[in-house]
């Protein structure tokens, strides 16, 4: 009965609420960007290599800059560039959508890694201490963007779980209330939703079928890159290899769990995020003594949890019917 | 001209990635000229090299199999990874129990666990596709660390041996595949064989059975299949098996005539060099075993490049390269045909 105490344990303690959140914002951002992506008709499964170049993009730029938000924003760029690519790959050339995105995913680990000693001097992970001798740096460097403090009762369980909080994580979720207004409120989103829908007829009507396709896979760049961005610079401020872990799937089945729409997809990576720290926390609980030989069988639980979920409810949810076809436009 | 599609595409993408990794190269100041020769020299310039490389392209045969039967099925098994591991770990947890066993009956009982191994775990997904409409990609995916993280667990706890790095007993001798050649300190075991023999009898089944033939239609129009009466949800999980089946064999091919015990370094993203290698091999049996021997090649090279001081990461680099490029083949039918097409223009 000690397990079932601990597991309730978990629940009652405000740090639990707070590393949800953390765990979340990743596949919050990366999720929504799925979404711009295939509302519009084009599968994007390369949002973990997008997520893991922002990551080292902007862990890189942060160094050098002393800058985390500088990291951000090049993180972007970068993220749009890659995306790019998909794009260009799946919309102008009729690629296969999933094989691109695999290519896309390899390049990122590929590039990330062979990157690691030419721009960090070391390879592996970075550290910052070293960084700084290697390139004879002596200013001070803050690589993660500050948390701000917000107005709860300091001892109160609000207050310990949300009291300090990364704004990237505010953002994360103004960036899907945009997104829902976007796809759901606006033109431009009718027509992305026409064009995922059936593009014929969009391109009948007059509509840029490549345009918005464009648009939306662009998109997808933004929020995965910020979303790798966070775990490196929101977050641990170290880029590690292949750091991203899977993320960029699980916020695919998020996204798929959440029904193709912003709001479902926040919802959807809440749960794994919170799946995570479960296990993040119930392996550290101090009711039940976890020895470390133990702990890969709690880091699969939020694999588990997705799997079980996606295999269980997803004949509940439908796509958009042109999802992942090539648009061919007849001369 | 369209006869050679196959093979141009897929070679010019490789050339394609080969120039611009060489960018890379230049790009952190060093000569890819002298890299490459680095490379080529470390994967054939001795008969110790060749060895090893032949050694590297023999699991890597066998996950570009299961990648490329996947995807003449319609499937795309991007979790040959995981399921290399689940071989290989259950073909541990029976070697390591056979040293009363006689050889013949010690390999093939640890064969044949370990394939059924990677076809039960890769029948997970294939199950869900067919019965929710799951996506093979997100579902193997998420197998592929599930496995991960039990293979690690595996290693502490009930198999652990030793100290240090976390690794299993060694399998009994009898379950050892033989050596066929031994080059200083690298063995060359039966394993090659048992690769080759897969890629002939995947031929066979394709070309010449009526599972093969019904396998290929649901793969290549599913709707039309239906229609002519071939079960889809049935074939779906079946490909989905036959597929990790031969990926589980790459993981007991690796136990068996490399390592011969289990470590958490076994698979090594050989399930995921399996993708690339498919579509090099434009997902037939004879193109696979060329692609994998392209691609063991690459890495057993990369490694001597290494030294030099160049990352190795540079052979994933290539790989995406040539994926990108294979999933957007008009982009080379593009390039080879410009200069038609500018004269059909003139």
């Amino acid at each position: 009965m000690r397990v079932i105490e601990a597991i309730l344990d978990v629940f009652r303690n405000p740090q639990f609420y707070s590393i949800t959140l953390t765990a979340s914002t990743p596949l919050i951002y990366a999720s929504l960007g799925g979404v711009f992506s295939e509302v519009t008709g084009v599968v994007n499964i390369a949002l973990e290599g997008i997520m893991l170049m922002g990551a080292f993009v902007s862990t890189a730029f942060a160094y050098y800059t002393g800058n985390p938000w500088i990291g951000i924003l090049m993180a972007m760029v970068v993220g749009v560039g890659i995306a790019w690519l998909h794009a260009w790959a799946s919309i102008k050339w009729w690629g296969d959508q999933i094989v691109s995105g695999t290519a896309i995913i390899l390049i990122a680990q590929g590039i990330t890694g062979f990157l690691m000693k030419p721009v960090f001097g070391q390879v592996g992970q970075t550290d910052l201490e070293k960084f700084k001798m290697i390139k004879h740096i002596t200013k001070d460097i803050n690589p993660i963007i500050r948390p701000i403090k917000l107005p709860f009762p300091e001892n109160s369980f609000l207050g310990q779980a949300f009291g300090t909080i990364s704004p990237l994580v505010i953002l994360a979720f103004v960036s899907v209330f945009i997104g829902w207004f976007i796809i759901y409120k606006t033109t431009l989103g009718l027509r992305m939703r026409s064009v995922g829908e059936n593009p014929e007829a969009a391109d009948t009507l007059g509509v840029n079928v490549y345009r918005i396709r464009y648009f939306g896979v662009l998109m997808s760049g933004v929020f995965a890159s910020i979303g790798g961005a966070f775990l490196s610079v929101g977050d641990t401020g170290i880029f590690k290899e292949l750091m991203t872990g899977g993320r960029g799937f699980i916020a695919l089945a998020a996204m798929i769990l959440g029904n193709w729409n912003p709001i479902g997809a926040m919802f959807a990576s809440l749960l794994f995020g919170a799946s995570e720290a479960f296990a993040n926390q119930l392996q550290s609980s101090k009711l039940i003594e976890v020895s470390s030989s133990v702990k890969p069988l709690f880091n699969m639980v939020p694999f588990i949890v997705t799997l079980i979920v996606i295999g269980g409810f997803i004949g509940k949810t439908r796509p958009p019917a042109a999802d992942g076809i090539p648009y061919k436009k007849s001369e | 001209m369209e006869k050679y599609w196959g093979f141009i595409i897929p070679a010019v993408s490789v050339i394609v990635a080969l120039v611009i990794a060489a960018f890379v190269i230049m790009a952190v100041g060093k000569s890819p000229i002298e890299a490459y020769a680095i490379m080529v020299k470390g994967a054939f310039g001795s008969s110790a090299a060749i060895v090893n490389t032949i050694v590297k392209t023999t699991p890597l045969i066998l996950t570009g199999l299961a990648v490329g039967f996947g995807f003449r099925a319609g499937v795309f098994n991007i979790g040959a990874e995981g399921q290399m591991i689940m071989g290989a770990l259950t073909a541990t947890a029976v070697g390591i129990n056979l040293g009363w066993a006689p050889p013949y009956f010690a390999l093939s009982l640890t064969i044949i666990a370990g394939m059924l191994a990677g076809a039960g775990w890769a029948a997970i997904a294939g199950y869900l596709k067919a019965k929710t409409g799951a996506h093979e990609v997100v579902t193997t995916i998420m197998l592929n660390w599930i496995a991960t993280y039990l293979s690690s667990y595996m290693v502490q706890v009930p198999l652990a041996v030793g100290s240090g790095t976390p690794k299993s007993p060694e399998i009994a001798p009898s379950a050892k595949l033989p050596i066929l050649m031994k080059v200083g300190p690298m063995e060359m075991s039966a394993g090659i064989i048992i690769s080759v023999i897969a890629a002939i009898v995947m031929y066979v089944l394709l070309e010449k059975t009526t599972t093969g033939y019904e396998v290929k239609a649901a793969g290549f129009n599913p709707y039309a299949a239906e229609y002519g009466g071939i079960s889809i949800s049935k074939n779906v999980t079946m490909s989905m098996a036959i597929s990790g089946a031969l990926a589980g064999l790459a993981g007991v091919v690796e136990l068996m005539g490399v390592h011969h015990r289990f470590l958490g370094t076994l698979s090594g993203g050989k399930g995921f060099d399996g993708i690339s290698i498919a579509l090099i091999g434009q997902n037939h049996p004879i193109g696979i075993i060329f692609a994998a021997l392209l691609m063991g090649a690459l890495r057993t090279g990369s490694n001597e490049m290494q030294f030099a001081g160049i990352s190795k990461h540079i052979v994933m680099i290539i790989q995406g390269i040539v994926i990108f490029l294979v999933a957007a083949d008009r982009i080379v039918r593009t390039m080879i045909l410009w200069r038609k097409r500018k004269k059909v223009k003139a």
